[in-house]
């Protein structure tokens, strides 16, 4: 078709480029920044509770000379000091990130460096301190994200895919993959991958993080001694919470991506005052022919 | 932008203000000094609170720690925090083997008693194979025998008022700043002077609710052989429902209390006063 450039005539009315939609109720705005918050602290200050003993194991006791990972330092042959990560066998020189890296301007013997880590120096009890307060607000603040998800139906909307979703999961995926995103009604609701994501990250991976949290509590494990043989001992527990820990930080650095790449801002109005607008898959004529 | 919409439009001053919040909080350089604030410190330890209460609901006073096999046990129990005590006295001990060695029971009881090792090992035993959680995330398994302290307890026979029990150890952790009156006197005394406070040795509590537990034993066997100098010799807690800084080592005297405020700062214990919870369930 020619490209044309006379204007279409005013009787034909243009249908709305943009629609708006309530994306976000209140109560999934406020638990998704209480949780961002909690998640922060969490993360920090487990690295520094991490930093007190910078080594993994599985079973119930810790095997000192053969950890399943660990993080330290080294010299080297020349007599020069290095961070080390040491997974099974292998080891990995990491200095400057893992093992050593500088505080204050001088070279620390430390698993996570001081930048991201709370506190920032090395203080076991204060990060605990952090750690607690703030795992209670995050059981709290998803209580309350699951009993208003499930009450309301919201959590079935965000994170089952529907029917016709299932059987078009694989030109979802290449969708996806391509960063197409999708546009009129089907913008409405997520896309399966999403949907998927979310399920395991709400319902898989932040549940397992109290459990496998609660795993290590001696005063739990006395209380409900099932949680050590789910998860194989309480040194399984500190090494599955580790995992999954590192599972969270991937999902949060592909959301946040995806968030940028998808339209920063109507991602962010949306997550804050609920409003995102949605982009019309009908074309005006001169659109549809480029 | 055209909108012909008669849905009201996004809030714009609330998503400023959000964003705004966003970043104030991800500025987590701010958290360090919150949390070495008064105000801050005390509400930090409102997670200790609940993990103290919750945890008292869901345990019974009769929920055991888990025990293991012999064949479960580390090969090395890794030693931790004082292994070799500097102390004369306690080296006067050891060097004769902890016979002249007495356990202080005192406080709010109807009788005081000193109890030798020998009379110690006569009274009923309970072996107990349990895990050791470190707080700093390790943990070794280990064989113990002892005295349930509940016997030395029933003993002694608490008085009314009791609420607390604190084990006064062997072992200086460190000595005191210098005392008033020397800071007062003379200014240039510090200069390069020894520390001239008094040792302060290692202290611990727990209240009756752990004391009476099944498992809280005064151990004085560990895997199957009277307990090393570097594990806690000649007498050393374990209350198995807690974290190993608990297990008090070298265990001198026993005080029944109503109140911890006379204990060291005031906290229950040596770590508790550097800030560790009272409380380590978790």
């Amino acid at each position: 078709m020619a490209a044309t450039s006379t204007p279409a005539p005013p009787a034909i009315v243009d249908p709305p480029r943009r629609q708006w939609t309530f994306r976000h109720p209140l109560v999934i705005r406020v638990a998704h920044w209480i949780n961002v918050v909690c998640l922060a602290v969490l993360l920090m200050s487990g690295l520094q509770i991490f930093n007190a003993h910078p080594a993994l194991y599985w079973g119930s006791k810790s095997t000192f000379d053969t950890p399943a990972l660990a993080i330290t330092d080294d010299q080297t042959d020349s007599g020069a000091s290095r961070g080390i990560v040491q997974i099974g066998g292998h080891t990995f020189d990491t200095t400057g990130w893992l093992g050593l890296s500088t505080y204050q301007g001088e070279a620390a013997a430390r698993a996570f460096p001081a930048w991201i880590t709370l506190p920032a120096n090395q203080n076991l009890a204060q990060g605990r301190r952090w750690h607690f307060l703030f795992a209670w607000a995050f059981v709290i603040n998803g209580l309350i994200y699951l009993l208003y998800g499930i009450g309301s139906g919201q959590l079935r909307r965000r994170v089952i895919p529907d029917g016709d979703q299932i059987r078009h999961f694989g030109a979802s995926i290449r969708e996806h993959i391509l960063l197409r995103f999708p546009k009129g009604e089907e913008a409405r609701r997520y896309n399966v991958l999403q949907k998927l994501t979310y399920l395991v990250v709400v319902l898989v991976l932040l549940p397992m993080m109290l459990f496998t949290g609660l795993g290590m509590s001696p005063g739990v494990n006395a209380a409900f001694p099932f949680i050590l043989d789910v998860l194989g001992g309480r040194q399984s527990a500190r090494t599955l919470h580790f995992i999954t820990v590192n599972l969270l930080v991937l999902f949060v650095i592909v959301h946040v991506l995806l968030v940028i790449v998808s339209g920063l801002w109507n991602n962010m109005r949306s997550m804050v005052t609920g409003w995102y607008t949605i982009e019309n898959e009908t074309r005006r004529e001169g659109e549809i022919a480029r | 932008m055209t909108r012909r919409l008669s849905i009201p439009s996004p809030h714009r001053r609330g998503f400023l203000a959000g964003v705004a919040g966003l970043f104030g909080t991800a500025s987590l350089g701010g958290c360090d000094k919150i949390a070495d604030s008064a105000w801050g410190t005390r509400t930090l330890k409102a997670g200790e609170d609940a993990n103290l209460y919750v945890q008292r609901l869901l345990l019974k006073p009769t929920s055991l720690a888990r025990e293991f096999s012999e064949a479960d046990i580390s090969k090395w129990f890794k030693p931790n925090g004082t292994i070799d005590p500097e102390d004369t006295p306690y080296k006067a001990l050891a060097a004769k083997n902890f016979s002249a060695y007495t356990l202080r029971v005192d406080g709010l009881v109807e009788t005081p008693l000193d109890l030798s090792l020998e009379e110690l090992r006569k009274m009923a035993a309970r072996t107990q194979i349990t895990r050791h959680d470190c707080v700093e995330g390790w943990s070794a398994i280990g064989k113990w025998s002892g005295v349930p302290l509940a016997e030395v307890l029933n003993k002694a026979k608490l008085k009314p008022q009791a609420r607390y029990i604190v084990f006064h150890c062997a072992d200086t952790m460190e000595y005191a700043p210098a005392d008033e009156a020397a800071a007062d006197g003379d200014a240039n005394a510090s200069d390069g002077a020894a520390p001239a406070g008094k040792p302060i040795r290692y202290y611990e509590s727990i209240d009756l609710t752990d004391a009476f537990h099944p498992q809280t034993i005064l151990a004085y066997d560990m895997n199957g052989k009277p307990l090393p100098v570097s594990n806690g010799a000649p007498l050393r807690l374990r209350v198995e429902r807690q974290l190993g800084y608990k297990q008090a080592k070298y265990i001198m005297r026993i005080e029944v209390a109503d109140t911890l405020a006379h204990v060291g700062q005031g906290n229950g214990g040596y770590w508790e006063d550097n800030g560790y919870e009272w409380y380590a369930g978790i």
